[in-house]
């Protein structure tokens, strides 16, 4: 199914600081012994937002001051570790619909990017001035601007990096690729006919 | 033109180049389990769509399934709950499902081996970072998220950039005491936890050429932790040999055109890699993690780095997070941590040869006092084979738990969980903040035997003086 084209994200940032924010942290394994994603987004960096009597921590993810915000600024290596999509559906689920990282891990990206979730890298220095920016102007919006590959706020902007492909497939609303794959049914026969295991 | 066994698989999965400049690979064949299947089944239902090709699916149950409990329904309702949902989608969609009363059902990883459905040359996804473990045959195997899993029981294929290749060769004997796990914690440390992304590891050189097929298993399951999506051995007589007579293997004149067409795949001897790394097994020492990553690991010799000792702020800080968040000192030496909690288990070391090798040093020994030991089987089989030889006795005289098939400690989806800040020597893959189920619970990574040395001295502890390696026949 074909989706609205993802040219641009706004809205309100928060900074989740570390690198080598693993899947874990993103949504402890405990949380995930459910049978769909409904509910997922109350228990985003529920062990980083909570201690373990349930008070909130403090921690941006609790202040007030960035209520609403949209978009996170994290390190480098974001999404390491599993490949559970609970992750990037707990993300979405919260109200996310973008992440700003120096780097992500691989699956983390291409999960992300097949539900809409926008994945930009920007560098270590950039992040640091988006991020006190933020702390500095909380009510401040973000742009991320797919298409020029710019992250903008108030009259300020930094250069951001994503992957052409998935960029492509953003802007042009067809980042969930089921639909292509389906038409492809033929030609999957085919390939899978020269394939001596693959027969029944 | 020479070639890889990553291109060659590759090449002959690939279906056709999508608009985005993806390629849609087919998906030879697919596992399942629990945890990232139900929603891509429900996925499915929404859209009217149907498994497409329901013989190269293969289930099992391993993340939820209790590992001291074997009655349903389970003491956990959103577990039993987990588990009748997998028997259901695969009723209705004719899965083939390794159920808890087949007598072959296990962590996902295991089983496919086992069982003879993980061969080389074809290629593999599941939901589970750990899936590059079947790579050990020469499979190039993929580990995906539930939209994916929605994409291959509905078209059997799924959207993919090609990766470059790095070779990793280790070279040389390992040292006693030194093993496949101790292999991976170094490249790990060696390349860091992002080194690999964008990458498939292809792992060579004498010290693999002469390894089992489990302990190749042990190496390529772990290539996520280093950020490498995809591990693979090129299949050798040592694979062949361990696929022969398992219960999806070909039979009789196929065995012979699969074992030609699987020789075929493997890395032609002149092709170029976008990387190479050499690496010599005799530097290689039991290698411990003291943080929280997989990649903040040292030998047993060594001591935790201190805060300055890293070049730059960023790393400085996430040494200074790792130390306080394990309540450890920079600069003191890992030997000699107090442990609370020694679990032998999980996808990268529960298989037969890890067991084995354990009860060859543990016998004679008791667990420390006031230290849980836990040793949990990686499938029913392995569990099944144990037992025949008597392995649980020994383990149970130690003073260990001997436990039922399942994911049991790594990630703690089931009972089995630290408890507060406990401090656990591990033989699974993953050190993360709270992984092994307590929010502030701390875990350090390491070869089954010298889980076993720290279980016994309630301490880590250089297995090869704890077991006296020297004089041992290893």
């Amino acid at each position: 199914m074909s989706s609205t084209p993802i040219k641009k994200v706004t809205g309100k940032g928060v900074f989740v600081p570390g690198d080598d924010i693993d899947t874990d942290r993103i949504i402890p394994a405990r949380f995930m012994k459910c049978i769909t994603f409904d509910g997922l987004g109350e228990y985003l960096f529920h062990d980083v937002r909570k201690t373990e009597s349930g008070e909130d921590k403090k921690h941006n993810l609790n202040d007030s001051r960035f209520a609403g915000a949209s978009i996170l600024v994290s390190g480098n290596n974001f999404g390491c570790g599993s490949s559970r999509e609970h992750a990037p559906q707990s993300i979405l689920r919260a109200g996310y619909d973008a992440v700003i990282a120096g780097s992500f891990a691989e699956i983390f990206f291409g999960n992300s990017t097949n539900l809409g979730v926008v994945c930009v890298i920007a560098s270590d220095a950039d992040r640091e001035i988006i991020a006190s920016a933020i702390e500095t102007h909380p009510e401040l919006e973000i742009t991320i601007d797919v298409e020029n590959h710019k992250i903008s706020y108030g009259d300020q902007s930094v250069p951001c990096e994503i992957k052409p492909g998935a960029r492509d497939s953003l802007l042009s609303g067809n980042y969930d690729p089921l639909d292509e794959l389906l038409v492809g049914a033929d030609e999957v026969s085919k390939t899978a006919g020269a394939l001596p295991y693959m027969q029944a | 033109m020479s070639k890889s066994l990553f291109e060659k698989v590759w090449d002959a999965h690939a279906v056709r180049q999508l608009v985005n400049g993806q390629t849609q690979l087919l998906i030879g064949t697919h596992l399942i389990h629990e945890v990232t299947s139900p929603q891509a089944f429900g996925m499915l239902r929404d859209r009217d769509l149907k498994v497409q090709y329901p013989h190269r699916t293969f289930a099992t149950v391993d993340h939820i399934v209790p590992t001291n409990e074997s009655v349903e329904p389970y003491s956990d309702p959103l577990a039993q709950g987990m588990i009748e949902e997998l028997r259901n989608n695969c009723a209705d969609n004719n899965v083939t499902f390794f159920d808890t009363n087949t007598g072959k059902q296990g962590v996902v990883h295991i089983v496919g081996p086992e069982q003879g459905i993980t061969q080389p040359g074809t290629t593999i996804a599941c939901g589970d970072s750990h899936t590059a473990t079947h790579g050990a045959f020469g499979a190039i195997a993929f580990g995906i998220g539930t939209s994916q899993v929605r994409d291959v029981l509905a078209t059997q294929t799924i959207a993919l950039n090609e990766l470059k290749v790095r070779r990793i060769n280790v070279n040389g004997t390992l040292p006693p005491g030194v093993y496949a796990k101790d292999v991976i914690l170094h490249i790990i440390r060696l390349l860091g936890t992002q080194g690999g992304t964008g990458y498939a590891y292809e792992y060579a050189g004498t010290t693999f050429d002469k390894f089992t097929m489990e302990e190749r298993m042990t190496v390529c399951n772990m290539s996520i932790e280093g950020g490498a999506r995809v591990g693979y051995v090129n299949p050798d007589e040592t694979t062949f040999e361990y696929l022969k007579g398992r219960p999806y293997s070909p039979k009789g004149a196929a065995w012979d055109a699969a074992v030609d067409q699987w020789k075929s795949f493997a890395s032609d001897t002149n092709c170029t890699f976008d990387d190479v790394v050499d690496i010599d097994a005799s530097h290689i020492q039991p290698t411990v993690t003291w943080g929280i990553t997989p990649g903040q690991g040292v030998g047993i010799e060594e001591s935790i780095p201190a805060i300055s000792d890293a070049p730059t702020q960023s790393e400085r800080d996430s040494v200074a997070e790792a130390l306080e968040y394990m309540q450890f000192e920079g600069g003191s030496p890992i030997k000699g941590k107090k442990i609370d909690v020694a679990f032998i288990g999980s996808c990268t070391n529960g298989r037969l040869s890890d067991f084995q090798e354990v009860a060859k040093y543990v016998k004679g020994h008791k667990v420390a006092e006031g230290v849980q030991a836990i040793i949990v089987p990686g499938s029913q089989v392995v569990a099944k084979i144990a037992e025949d030889l008597g392995l649980d006795k020994i383990f149970i005289e130690a003073g260990f738990e001997w436990r039922a098939a399942g994911c049991s400690m790594c990630l703690a989806m089931n009972p089995d969980k630290l408890v507060g800040d406990q401090l656990c020597a591990s033989s699974s893959n993953r050190n993360f903040k709270g992984r092994q189920g307590s929010p502030t619970g701390r875990t350090m990574l390491m070869s089954p035997i010298m889980v076993a040395a720290a279980a016994v001295t309630g301490q880590v502890s250089d297995a090869r003086d704890v077991f006296g390696f020297a004089s041992a026949e290893v």
